[in-house]
């Protein structure tokens, strides 16, 4: 009894003390935190949805909380499904997505109309782990479907011999990285494939959650997660955005394109593949910019949307909200070519400017 | 006569063979355990600093760190633990207690199909029954989901810490006239509280640990929050956000979050191993 | 007084009750919901379900197949592995070792239990992934290339590999549990067998025999996790449902396709078909959970088959 006196003190010491250093660290670090401090005038923002455009979300909220120190955007990158499924259920104040939503999927929404925003234009690319290939691949679209498809088999196939004589392909097996989770950016690639290769069209379609024979790939989660698999792992293919893969400094093929030229991906490349789309846009900015006319347009190009509802039920919130998306494809387009995306085309500024306008909460427009 | 001589070496030999065999085989798990410990050490320690522990995750490239994961977790750690081991001790006292019966059995059964149900099913229960009503995820959700993974173990720990204090105590008390309430109040638990409260601590390292049940329920957030209703970020899930991603800085403070919170772990089960030393 | 001491014994009792009936209530709670969100699935596919083959959400094709060979074989991996060297080790901390080199040996395959799943997953990603790529596999295809389960791409990620992060994982809750059915062994069949000028490993065998039942308990425990474990599967396995021979391949498990594709269901049917699958990893851990309980239970007696379940 004594002894389980003594030794009952002794453990609730020892949770006091850890609790005290706890709750001391907290403190302390809420007065480090500066602008992150939580006060009650602070307003929080959060998104959920397309991994593809998390760095570029994670830079604008940074730079947007610089200039707006009560205004927290909070933005956690877990594919554009999630980021679909989350504005539907409104579990976020907005959804990022890289594919514009179905009409199915626009009519499982449980706050009314969404409006689609897009804020930056990126590229798919197709990364590759060859640490012997110095000079960039060339890919068709056929070769690609064929990869992906479990065609070919071997990184010395004659296929991809003939487009790339200069390189020193290895016999090795080629192992295909594909998006296990739900995901405009295979939703993107998919489209593109679906256009040009008719094969592909009948085996996989467009779609943002892709099968692919079995035998064939490796699933990972996220842009991330294709970009890890790929970085870690010898002989592999995968498709990722091109932020993810200046990242790691791992090589991004020239694609083949419309016209018939082999294009690398950058920013100039797929503002030219969304330029070619300017006047064909749909009133409600569902669009895509696959495979586009135009000599120098990258042809796996695609737009991220925000979506957000057009009656927010928070005023307060529904105007940081739209003050920040108007901050991002106006001011904030400084930041998106340091990052590899694209900015949007000025006539397509002037759209979304004007969706933004139309937002409304309680009937009431939040910017004027 | 040499027949039985050499079935005799041979069942030595093989004596011998198999003992070190089995020798070997502790070795080998404790050299996993060291191999698994010193890689993370290794790694880790390089990327730990002030800024590190105490910042907010920045854009690539920008530095940053996990102070609010940090923070995170153990919010979300606290609220478990607070609705945790009152509910989980209290069905501990009633199975020790009150539990010798087909409804005691019942729900000792259940307890352990709980322990042992994955801890992402219980996610998806709570972003069910939690997140979809709330409208959000939340420190709430998550702390939630950690409480319900905790309960059944505490409760499975106490009654088990119970049933060890001798009945002579409880006899006696009883003996003198006390209720039966306070002799399970005032005699029996505090005598088995030392035990309880090791369990108790053993139930918190565990649900520190967890990923799965957070990660549609408290999902993650850049930002410092101190508030129960907003989503948080955890250590582990930060982990898991930094280690399959593409960037190599990231999965530097991967490894540097994993010493910290493999540390946190470790750290409680040597002070428990130490306590419970002392009382053998 | 005597009437105010039934009362509290009362409210006492009554407290009590409500805390040990919650646990019910949430296993209740957790079930029905499972039950209700698979409708859908259900009643469109019926027990089918389970075997049919074909995944592929967009198409809404759903079979559940892909994934629960995943979950069995990497379960069943993972018990081939940790089964033998848990029984070395529970033998040797119990049969063989002094009490002062057992306690801290012990301690310290405890701890393997206490690192977090996440963390198992960020190790086999950068180190076990790796290591099987360049060394283990290349040894296995050159001596045992001829056997289909070791043939095909070395990509470090699949299902060996996360057969082994799994073994790892289950191995101190095996290991914990046949030492404690070793140690409820009588002392007296050991000195009987010693008695009879049996060595100290046919003293073991026969120990062991008579523990059966309950080595058998501790198999089906460990099994029982290995079925639920997600992160560190996720992390390592390559996610991809399929069936294939090679343990290289990479597959899927049912746990790892949740963790996956829960956040992004939007079709009711799609979410449907990952409920029900969640529901049976749910029922399958009900079932090995009671077995193991009644098996250790057999050898052990109630108190040492409590602790671990």
């Amino acid at each position: 009894m004594n002894i389980n006196r003594k030794f009952f003190n002794q453990i609730a010491f020892i949770a006091l003390a850890l609790f005290a250093a706890v709750s001391l660290a907290c403190s302390g670090q809420q007065m480090g935190g500066g602008g992150n401090t939580s006060s009650s005038g602070t307003i929080k923002i959060s998104g959920t949805g397309s991994t593809f455009v998390k760095p570029m979300m994670d830079k604008w909220g940074s730079e947007f909380g610089k200039l707006n120190p009560n205004i927290q955007i909070d933005y956690s990158g877990t594919g554009s499904g999630a980021g679909i499924k989350g504005i539907q259920n409104r579990t976020v104040d907005f959804g990022g997505s890289d594919a514009a939503m179905t009409d199915d999927e626009m009519k499982q929404t449980t706050g009314g109309e969404i409006v689609h925003l897009p804020v930056v234009l990126g590229a798919v690319v197709l990364t590759y782990n060859l640490p012997d290939v110095k000079e960039p691949l060339k890919l068709t679209p056929e070769l690609i479907s064929d990869i992906f498809l479990g065609k070919i088999r071997k990184w010395n196939d004659p296929k991809l011999k003939a487009e790339n004589p200069n390189l020193n392909l290895p016999d090795n097996d080629i192992t295909p990285v594909f998006r296990a989770d739900g995901s405009g950016t295979s939703d993107i690639f998919t489209d593109y494939l679906s256009k040009t290769v008719p094969e592909w069209k009948e085996k996989v379609g467009r779609t943002k959650n892709p099968q692919l024979p079995p035998g064939i790939g490796i699933g990972g989660k996220g842009n991330e997660g294709v970009m890890g698999q790929v970085k870690n792992t010898p002989n592999t293919i995968g498709y990722v955005e091109l932020t993810f893969a200046k990242a790691n400094n791992l090589p991004a093929a020239q694609i083949k394109n419309k016209a018939g030229n082999f294009v690398t991906a950058d920013s100039s490349t797929v503002s030219k593949a969304a330029a070619a789309f300017a006047d064909t846009m749909a009133d409600d900015l569902r669009f895509e910019i696959t495979n586009a006319d135009g000599a120098d347009a990258y042809p796996i190009s695609g737009t991220v949307f925000m979506l957000v509802y057009k009656d927010q039920p928070d005023p307060v919130k529904g105007k940081a909200l739209v003050d920040f998306l108007w901050w991002a494809i106006n001011d904030g387009e400084q930041y998106v070519v340091d990052l590899h995306y694209a900015p949007l085309p000025e006539s397509l500024v002037t759209k979304v400017d004007a969706k933004l306008m139309s937002i409304t909460s309680g009937g009431k427009p939040l910017r004027q | 006569m040499t027949e039985a001589a050499t079935v005799h070496s041979k069942r030595r030999i093989t004596n011998l063979v198999m003992t070190s065999l089995t020798a070997i085989c502790a070795v080998f798990a404790t050299t996993v355990l060291l191999i698994i410990l010193g890689f993370i050490a290794y790694q880790g320690i390089s990327s730990i600093s002030w800024e590190f522990l105490t910042d907010t995750p920045k854009p690539v490239g920008e530095g940053g760190g996990i102070g609010n994961a940090i923070v995170g977790s153990a919010m979300m750690t606290l609220l478990a633990a607070i609705i945790g081991l009152p509910v989980g001790i209290a069905a501990g006292v009633y199975l020790a207690e009150f539990g010798k019966n087909w409804y005691g059995n019942t729900i000792r059964f259940i307890a352990d199909t709980l322990i042992g149900v994955p801890s992402i099913i219980i996610g998806i229960f709570i972003y069910t029954v939690v997140v979809m009503p709330m409208g959000r995820q939340s420190g709430l959700a998550g702390g939630l989901a950690l409480a319900i993974i905790m309960i059944p173990i505490v409760a499975r720990t106490t009654e088990e810490m119970i049933n060890l204090v001798p009945n002579s105590m409880r006899e006696g008390a009883l003996a003198l006239g006390a209720p039966q309430w306070r002799v399970s109040w005032n005699i029996v638990l505090p005598a088995a509280m030392s035990g309880i409260a090791t369990g108790a601590m053993l139930a918190i390292a565990r649900i520190t640990g967890e990923t799965a049940p957070l990660l549609f329920t408290a999902l993650n957030s850049r930002f410092y929050n101190f508030y129960y209703d907003q989503p948080m970020s955890s250590l582990t899930v930060q982990i898991y956000n930094f280690a399959t991603g593409p960037f190599e800085v990231e999965h530097a403070m991967a490894w540097a979050a994993t010493l910290l919170l493999v540390g946190f772990i470790l750290f409680i089960n040597i002070i428990v191993r130490y306590l419970t030393r002392k009382k053998h | 007084m005597a009437q105010s001491s039934t009362l509290g014994d009362k409210v006492y009792r009554t407290i009590l009750f409500v805390a040990a009936s919650s646990i019910l209530l949430i296993v209740a709670a957790i079930f029905y919901m499972m039950v209700q969100s698979s409708m859908p699935t259900l009643q469109r596919f019926g027990i089918g379900f389970l075997w049919a083959r074909e995944w592929n959400p967009s198409q809404e094709l759903f079979g559940a197949l892909p994934f629960i060979y995943g979950t069995v074989v990497s379960s069943l991996l993972a018990l081939l592995i940790a089964v033998p060297i848990s029984l070395g080790i529970a033998v040797f901390l119990v049969e063989q070792a002094p009490k002062k080199i057992a306690r801290p040996i012990a301690f310290m395959i405890e701890l393997l239990a206490a690192i977090p799943s996440v963390v198992y997953g960020l190790w086999g990603i950068f180190v076990l992934a790796p290591f099987i790529r360049e060394y283990l596999g290349p040894v296995l295809q050159d001596n045992l290339g001829f056997l289909p389960i070791f043939q095909g791409r070395l990509t470090g990620i699949g299902m060996l590999t996360g057969g082994i992060i799994l073994a790892i994982m289950i191995t101190p809750i095996v290991t914990a549990v046949v030492r404690d059915v070793l140690e409820a062994v009588p002392n007296t069949q050991r000195e009987a067998a010693l008695a009879l000028g049996a060595t100290k490993w046919e003293t073991t065998m026969i120990v062991l025999g008579n523990a059966a039942s309950g080595i058998a308990g501790a198999v089906v425990l460990g099994l029982g996790r290995a079925v639920g474990e997600t992160m560190a599967v996720t992390m390592v396995i390559g996610n991809s449902p399929q069936i294939s021979a090679s343990l290289f391949e990479p597959a899927y498990t049912i746990a790892s396709v949740l963790a996956a594709n829960f956040a992004d269901a939007t079709d009711e049917i799609y979410l449907s078909a990952l409920i029900e699958m969640a529901l049976v990893l749910f029922l399958v851990t009900v079932v090995i959970n009671g077995l193991a309980k009644l098996l250790i239970m057999s050898v052990a007696g109630r108190a040492n088959a409590s602790k671990h379940t």
